[in-house]
């Protein structure tokens, strides 16, 4: 039985968001809700009638067991880029040069 | 440069005014999601796999420090605190919030910047040769043309909605160093036996999952006809390119259908109806654009200063950084410099906001305030003295920009790849980090030599992996990453689309081939020809033969 949480980009910043149980919208993946494909596909139609609050609401596969999502896509797109960005990368002079 | 009169100044402000307005009826909910999209699409702002990302035009990769400082300013203020220079010589921003684009594109309007052209089904922003106006070998500055044509195509209303993207390059050198045959139309100035320069136009390039060298529709059009003969083109590809399917909807494919004679015959027909006519740009126009670009007050210097070969010979790392990633310039006692966005185990082509600032200083102090973003993803600072190429240098290894790598095998070009991307089937990023780790040893870069390392997160190819000399394209293998190692493609005047070396590497796996293929390389090498010349040479089964050996 496939289990799905429900994801969106928020309107204001594009930031990736997820239906809680409160029936709010969260940027941690971890307060999810999950549904079944039944239910998750009701939550989607609701969340498509949020047009001021979400954008490209949809719903995401789970791994068979735990609580991420299956595709490395959707795992990626749940906690952010896997490399260190912007002034936190930045490199020191001595690496930089490959000395 | 070229600077912007009161036409332009008044059209980049209502676009401004308009998209605000946009944006704020979408916020109240007046415009619905499928009202907005093409129109934010329309000015570079996209939804990728985070967040919103805003692209902004660099026209023909030229900026000034006060651009770049501004930059910096929208990368601190709006974003997170840097942004990503792109293979077609623009900026994105990876994080800005929608509601605060109209301010960061009133911020972009006050410097003469804008977001146009660069998303769409238009005429994108035109590229050309990051040292384009200093490049030792170049037959004449593009740069006029580059504007003329970018004043050209700009809201062009016949060519605003056309079947797919467009895009066009144009390059003024011997070398081809802007991939005009990678491009709908590359443009090539050329000198003709009179003397002349005029273009030669080269049609249906591309990359993406048809990769196409573009072939030459005409050996020469002259400077005064250039516009006529664009305007046949792209409404014979208006008219004929297929709007029923994207995927077939590029101008290579129609070249492909019609075949390039047919796709000539058609063309030449409708040049001989608009041949001459208002189209064609009045001579006046082109000499006043021209005195934008007009030269520097060049100061007399003479070629390799005395303090320049004590430099050099005092230190092995300044040596290694001037014969990597300076280059010969047109003018006696000026050098061209690549300030490398490729560090060690870097993300190629980022640059945070301080990086920024300190360029822009860099700017100001050593190359008259000029600085252009090359299609590599690296920043060239045109018109240094070599007498200060020392000073320039030291101040470049105190921010950690001074790698010694141009050209090189860590000089990668990468997409951003599933780490940013809405339409990644894997990560770039991570792998270009692997790679540049790998060979890190500069010396050992140095002695591998020249060589293209390219990496594409999908097979839109926008890291251009069908032209690295070394090539990597990501693919979706039941749900994880895969890789596809390229051999043999290059990008220059002898263009060519690599072979396909091997399917289904992990992204270790492909950095232990890259590995092996070098392995291959150095104990072919003759006389110590370039890795694509001893590939031409014995061709890819030896490479091939290693790699699978050693799988
Ligand atoms: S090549 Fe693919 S993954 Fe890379 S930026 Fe382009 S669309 Fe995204």
């Amino acid at each position: 039985m496939s289990r799905q949480i429900v994801s969106a980009n928020r309107l204001t910043d594009g930031l990736v968001v997820f239906r809680t149980a409160a029936g709010t919208w969260s940027e941690r993946v971890e307060d999810a809700r999950v549904y079944t494909a039944e239910d998750a596909e009701i939550e989607v139609a609701a969340a498509s009638r949020e047009a001021t609050v979400v954008v490209g609401a949809y719903a995401v596969d789970l791994e068979e067991q735990g609580s991420a999502p299956s595709r490395l896509r959707e795992r990626i797109r749940a906690t952010g880029p896997t490399i260190a960005y912007g002034p936190a990368a930045v490199i020191t002079p001595r690496r930089a040069a490959g000395a | 440069m070229y600077r912007y009169d009161e036409f332009d100044h008044q059209v980049v402000r209502e676009r401004v005014a308009e998209f605000s307005d946009q944006v704020s009826r979408r916020l109240s909910g007046d415009l619905s999601e499928e009202q907005f999209r093409p129109l934010r699409l329309m000015n570079g702002v996209y939804l990728q796999l985070h967040a919103y990302m805003l692209r902004v035009a660099v026209p023909y990769g030229e900026l000034t420090s006060g651009k770049m400082r501004r930059l910096a300013h929208i990368a601190r203020v709006y974003d997170r605190g840097y942004g990503h220079f792109t293979t077609r010589q623009n900026i994105q921003f990876n994080w800005p919030k929608l509601s605060d684009i109209p301010a960061i594109l009133k911020e972009l309007a006050e410097v003469e910047m804008h977001a146009i052209q660069t998303s769409g089904n238009c005429i994108r922003n035109v590229t050309t040769d990051a040292f384009a106006g200093v490049a030792a070998d170049e037959i004449e500055d593009p740069r006029p043309w580059a504007e003329v044509l970018r004043q050209w195509s700009t809201f062009h209303p016949e060519f605003t909605y056309l079947p797919r993207k467009f895009k066009i390059a144009i390059s003024g050198g011997a070398q081809d160093r802007a991939a005009t045959f990678f491009h709908d139309i590359g443009i090539r100035l050329v000198r003709a036996e009179s003397g002349d320069a005029g273009f030669q136009i080269i049609v249906g390039g591309g990359m993406g999952r048809t990769p196409r060298v573009g072939r030459v529709l005409n050996g020469f059009v002259a400077k005064s006809e250039i516009l006529s003969y664009l305007e046949a083109i792209l409404r014979v590809y208006n008219l004929h390119g297929r709007r029923d399917n994207k995927y077939k909807a590029r101008i290579k494919i129609l070249v492909d259908a019609l075949t390039l004679e047919g796709f000539r015959a058609e063309v030449d027909a409708e040049w001989q109806r608009i041949r001459g006519s208002v189209v064609e740009v009045p001579a006046e126009e082109v000499e006043r654009i021209g005195a934008y670009f007009a030269d520097p007050d060049w100061q007399a210097l003479a070629d390799n200063p005395p303090e320049l070969a004590a430099a050099r010979s005092r230190s092995s790392a300044f040596n290694g950084w001037v014969s990597a990633n300076v280059m010969a310039h047109r003018v006696p006692g000026y050098a061209a410099v690549t300030v490398s966005l490729k560090p060690v185990g870097g993300i190629p082509g980022d640059a945070t906001a301080d990086q920024m600032d300190a360029l822009a200083d860099f700017a100001d102090r050593y190359s008259l305030g000029a600085l252009r973003v090359s299609k590599e993803q690296n920043i060239v600072l045109p018109y240094v003295r070599q007498d200060q190429l020392h000073a320039l240098w030291q101040a470049l290894v105190a921010e950690g920009l001074a790698t010694a790598n141009k050209g090189l095998i860590s000089d990668i070009i990468a997409c951003p790849g599933l780490d940013y991307c809405a339409l990644a089937n894997a990560r770039s990023i991570p792998l270009a980090q692997m790679i540049s780790e790998r060979f890190s040893d500069i010396a050992r870069q140095h002695d591998i030599g020249e060589v293209t390392l390219n990496i594409s997160g999908c097979i839109n190819a926008c890291g251009h992996h069908h032209v690295g000399n070394i090539g990597i394209l990501g693919v979706d293998k039941r749900g994880e990453e895969s890789y596809q190692l390229v051999l043999g493609g290059d990008a220059t005047q002898t263009a060519a689309i690599g072979d396909i070396a091997g399917p289904g590497f992990t992204a270790e796996g492909v950095v232990d081939a890259i590995e092996t293929v070098i392995g291959v390389y150095l104990a072919q090498r003759q006389n110590g020809e370039p890795f694509i010349d001893t590939y031409r040479r014995i061709g890819l089964t030896p490479f091939k033969e290693a790699i699978n050996a050693a799988r």
